[in-house]
């Protein structure tokens, strides 16, 4: 039985709630029906450089994976937050000390693997700091 | 020649506060081991905050992509001649097999190639040796000289 947006929002957010690493992030999303918006509060220890005040990119890709993650989770029916096979990350440009917003869309489910973009933006939703392209691998496929 | 091995040295004692004293670096635990020309090496431990999977115990796939992006710009930084400013342009990650719970990661990155402006990388994650990596990744990053007012004014009085 396959369960409806609303199951998925709430089982997403349980899922997040208990994942440890979202949590050291700070990572937070707002859901609206099937779309989302990803949030990293801005944190001192997501600095990457301290002399220029600037996140790491560790930290901006680590929020975009997860985004494209949740996004996936969501509108998908799998049990459990999907594995990821490659991702890449590019950088546009340098991430201010300030809160960062993502959104993911799900480009392709297929029976195994999945392709997901995201963007994360910080002041100006046209201006983004980094995009990242992923694949998934799905739970479903018996692996 | 000796001015490039000087050059190295000052790299060699810089170098650890790119790892050491960078916040999210420290946050987890990264600690860069090792150093040639070209070539970095760190670990990361396992800690119970980057775990992506409760079930499991897993850690979450970001701790490496953070691990291997940080390395990748020490390695680049390691191999420059004169002092310049890196950026990350992009990085790609390829996924092998997951870290095993409870075990330090290891990481080792090098940068292949350079140009006045941008330099190549590729960095791997395993527990024990590269035959069984955890992740690899290759990476992009630009360069940009780093304007000193004052070696300009130098310059300008040597002309």
């Amino acid at each position: 039985m396959s369960e409806d947006i609303f199951q998925r929002q709430e089982k997403l957010q349980n899922y997040l709630s208990r994942t440890p690493f979202a949590d050291f992030l700070g990572f937070r999303c707002e859901i609206m029906g099937d779309e989302m918006t990803a949030v990293l509060p801005f944190d001192d220890k997501l600095i990457g450089n301290s002399s220029i005040q600037a996140l790491h990119g560790g930290a901006t890709g680590a929020f975009l994976e997860l985004t494209a993650m949740a996004q996936l989770f969501l509108l998908s029916q799998e049990p459990k937050l999907a594995k990821p096979i490659n991702l890449t990350i590019d950088y546009l440009r340098q991430a201010k000390a300030e809160d960062l917003y993502a959104r993911a869309v799900v480009t392709k489910e297929g029976r195994r693997i999945a392709n997901v973009k995201a963007e994360a933006w910080q002041s100006e939703r046209s201006r983004p700091v980094a995009t990242l392209s992923a694949h998934f691998l799905l739970s479903s496929s018996g692996e | 020649m000796t001015e490039n091995s000087d050059f190295f040295d000052l790299i060699r004692q810089y170098a650890p506060k790119v790892i050491n004293s960078v916040p999210y670096a420290r946050a987890l635990g990264f600690e860069l081991v090792d150093l040639e020309p070209g070539r970095a090496f760190a670990k990361a431990p396992y800690i119970e905050e980057t775990i992506g999977d409760i079930d499991t115990g897993i850690i979450h796939g970001g701790v490496i992509t953070a691990l291997l992006d940080n390395l990748s710009g020490v390695a680049v930084i390691s191999a420059l001649k004169e002092m310049k400013s890196t950026a990350t342009l992009d990085l790609r990650i390829d996924y092998m097999r997951p870290a095993e719970v409870g075990r330090t990661i290891h990481a080792e990155a090098e940068c292949y190639h350079m140009t006045r402006t941008v330099a190549f990388t590729r960095a791997w994650a395993y527990h024990e040796t590269k035959d069984r990596v955890i992740a690899s990744a290759s990476g992009s990053f630009a360069l940009n000289d780093i304007r000193m007012p004052r070696q300009k004014s130098d310059a300008e009085a040597s002309e």
